[in-house]
């Protein structure tokens, strides 16, 4: 799996909520592209991942 | 007498927009207090794995996000950013930025305008940044934005009002607000563009490159406070001679 530009090994059959929570994000304030789509919310427990997907996690930072 | 601010229906009582880059988190609260600004953009990027600072939780509750769309060189890309931004859920507030250039950093208008055209349809209140063109701030009131954005200078720069008299066309012309966006450096700069009657100026570099940055931000809030005050008394008439402000008439050796 690609992970914001990095390879990751996905390993246990997970959940996109169960990914993001493992590795520390905070899922109240990012937001998911899974290979170029938008990932609704409300799915990201339901969402299954796969070892071929492409994630883009993204967060609000300073900027103008 | 109220005097606000209306972007997209939602009244702003402060017409200091302000930029949270380059400058950190510990201090933006201050700066967003000091300055008295209502609306504070930021940008969307890469989260890091294992946990990281939130800037959120460093912006006061009571404001008004602005994401922008910087890294779109495009307006598809500019339309994926927007949509991104508000699956974050912090409202549907977007200032579109699209450019190619990267030594000016110049916006793409024609790309822009496309970009505008597509969020205001899937609800947004956009707010695109560009450059100060009478046919692009008509082509993108007509896009559904609910202001414009007219660059001073290039962004960055601090050079101040370089587009001045452009500026003041849109500000003849267009309905939408005028919001003078990247560029202005110092506080009269800004104040003078408010006294020529833009809605609201915003700042970032201006402010996070200032060695007293919450003061600097006091600085702009009060300038930018001042040049809408100036504007809505109306400026005095200019003349090319004398005209004394003491009585003629009554001197001591009459």
């Amino acid at each position: 799996m690609r992970v914001n530009g990095k390879e990751m090994t996905l390993g246990n059959s997970q959940s996109l909520l169960q990914f993001l929570e493992v590795n520390l994000f905070d899922v109240t304030t990012l937001a998911v592209a899974r290979n170029g789509e938008i990932v609704p919310k409300a799915t990201y427990d339901v969402v299954m991942l796969d070892e071929e997907d492409t994630l883009e996690v993204v967060r609000f930072v300073g900027g103008g | 007498m109220t005097d606000q601010l209306v972007i997209g229906g939602h009244p702003f009582n402060s017409r200091f927009i302000l930029g949270s880059g380059k400058f950190s988190l510990e201090i933006v609260k201050a700066v967003v207090e000091n300055g008295g600004a209502e609306i504070v953009t930021l940008a969307l990027r890469r989260a890091n794995l294992g946990g990281e600072e939130n800037i959120l939780d460093y912006i006061p509750s009571n404001i008004r996000l602005l994401p922008n769309t910087s890294g779109a060189r495009t307006a598809e890309e500019a339309v994926k950013i927007a949509r991104l931004a508000r699956e974050i859920n912090c409202g549907n507030f977007i200032k579109v930025e699209v450019i190619r250039d990267s030594k000016y950093l110049f916006p793409d208008n024609y790309e822009t305008i496309k970009a505008t055209e597509i969020l205001a349809k899937d609800g947004f209140v956009v707010m695109p940044y560009m450059y100060p063109d009478l046919n692009v701030a008509r082509d993108l009131v007509n896009a559904g934005a609910a202001a414009v954005m007219p660059l001073a200078a290039p962004i960055g720069s601090n050079k101040g009002l370089s587009t001045r008299d452009f500026i003041e066309i849109l500000v003849n012309e267009i309905a939408v607000p005028i919001i003078v966006d990247a560029g202005i450096g110092r506080p009269s700069q800004a104040c003078e563009a408010m006294e020529m009657g833009v809605d609201a100026v915003m700042c970032n570099t201006a402010v996070a490159t200032a060695k007293n940055i919450p003061l600097m931000a006091k600085a702009f809030g009060q300038a930018i406070e001042s040049g809408r005050n100036a504007y809505l008394a109306g400026l005095g008439r200019v003349l090319t001679e004398a005209e004394a402000s003491s009585p003629l008439t009554g001197f001591l050796e009459d």
